[in-house]
């Protein structure tokens, strides 16, 4: 592989996962904070909200899987490897 | 002889020469004895049916009302039932499929290339998945409704329509790849920490393996319940009001 787009695709794909985590990373924060208040607000509704919370979080969980994605593709099946 | 437990392989496949096809032997090996566990397991818990379920039977009972409410909540109390079997076929696969991927030590049976994992971490399988889901829902809107499913695509008003048309293409896109990162990451990340530290200390990542790869089913498993409830809906049924 030519070292330019070697390293420039290793810098890419620590770029991707690190840049993909924050926001997801902010939003599941926020989500957890939510759900812990509502724990407080309402223990009975705990089981529901925990649910919730979960599947939830998955869903905010598969934002930084899709940076992961990519950074494995630069990695190990990278289509400018020529 | 030291086994080498820590080999990362990735892209490396096990081919099978079928015809004038390339198929990824090493997933076709654990596609099959994950089908052979479902099976197995089924008519063992369904071979001497009684009143009052004990042992596998009951505990099979139990996963099928957990997969009947996943599709009763997404898809509706009267039309679930005959999407049922489709549903809880993916959630059981996928299950069995991750769990097997991450239970059984299979860097002990060695392949001349590639290795054993969980089906689902070759984006192969999760993309043939995901388009049974993008199938299905449209063959569940057009049966329901004919050609008029179409007119969803303009419901709201026609601007939508470059939009509506484009989210039939990221449904399957997200679909198969949340799947395949998910578990393909797990293994990596269990790869790389038994590379490092080859005791206990991989473990908390291994039970947080499962646990993702429960949860992942049961994602994989509501949406596509949802998005089949979205095609048999749709708006066309507000106007009858219920």
């Amino acid at each position: 592989m030519n070292p330019t787009v070697a390293a420039a695709s290793v810098i890419a794909a620590s770029l991707a996962v690190g840049l993909a985590s924050l926001g997801p990373g902010l939003g599941q924060g926020n989500a957890a904070s939510r759900a812990v208040e509502g724990i407080a607000r309402q223990p009975e509704a705990d089981g529901k909200i925990r649910g919730t919370l979960l599947l939830s979080l998955a869903f905010m969980e598969a934002l930084t899987i899709y940076g992961l994605v990519v950074a494995l593709v630069l990695l190990f099946a990278n289509p400018f490897a020529g | 002889m030291m086994i080498n437990f820590a080999a990362l392989e990735v892209g490396k496949h096990f081919y099978w020469h079928i015809g004038k096809l390339e198929v990824h032997g090493q997933v076709l090996i654990v596609t099959w004895i994950v089908m052979a566990v479902l099976v197995i397991l089924s008519s063992l818990a369904t071979r001497s049916l009684q009143r009052v379920p004990g042992g596998l039977q009951n505990f099979m009972e139990y996963a099928l009302e957990f997969v009947q409410d996943v599709a009763k909540t997404a898809i509706g109390e009267r039309e679930y039932r005959p999407w049922l079997p489709f549903v809880g076929t993916f959630f059981l696969f996928i299950l069995v499929s991750n769990w097997l991927g991450a239970l059984i030590p299979w860097k002990l049976i060695v392949l001349p290339e590639g290795e054993l994992a969980a089906p689902t971490s070759d984006i192969n399988t999760t993309v043939a998945l995901a388009l049974l889901v993008s199938g299905l829902y449209f063959w569940a809107g057009i049966s329901k409704k004919g050609l008029g499913y179409f007119a969803k695509y303009v419901q709201p008003t026609p601007i939508l329509l470059p939009i509506n048309i484009l989210e039939d293409f990221t449904k399957p896109l997200s679909l198969s790849f949340r799947l395949f990162g998910n578990i393909l990451a797990d293994e990596l990340v269990v790869g790389v920490l038994v590379f490092l530290v080859p005791v206990f200390v991989p473990l908390p990542m291994m039970a947080l393996g499962l646990f993702a790869g429960s949860i992942q089913a049961l994602i994989f498993a509501t949406l596509a319940a949802t998005y089949i409830g979205e095609a048999l809906e749709g708006h066309g049924e507000e106007e009858h009001g219920h």
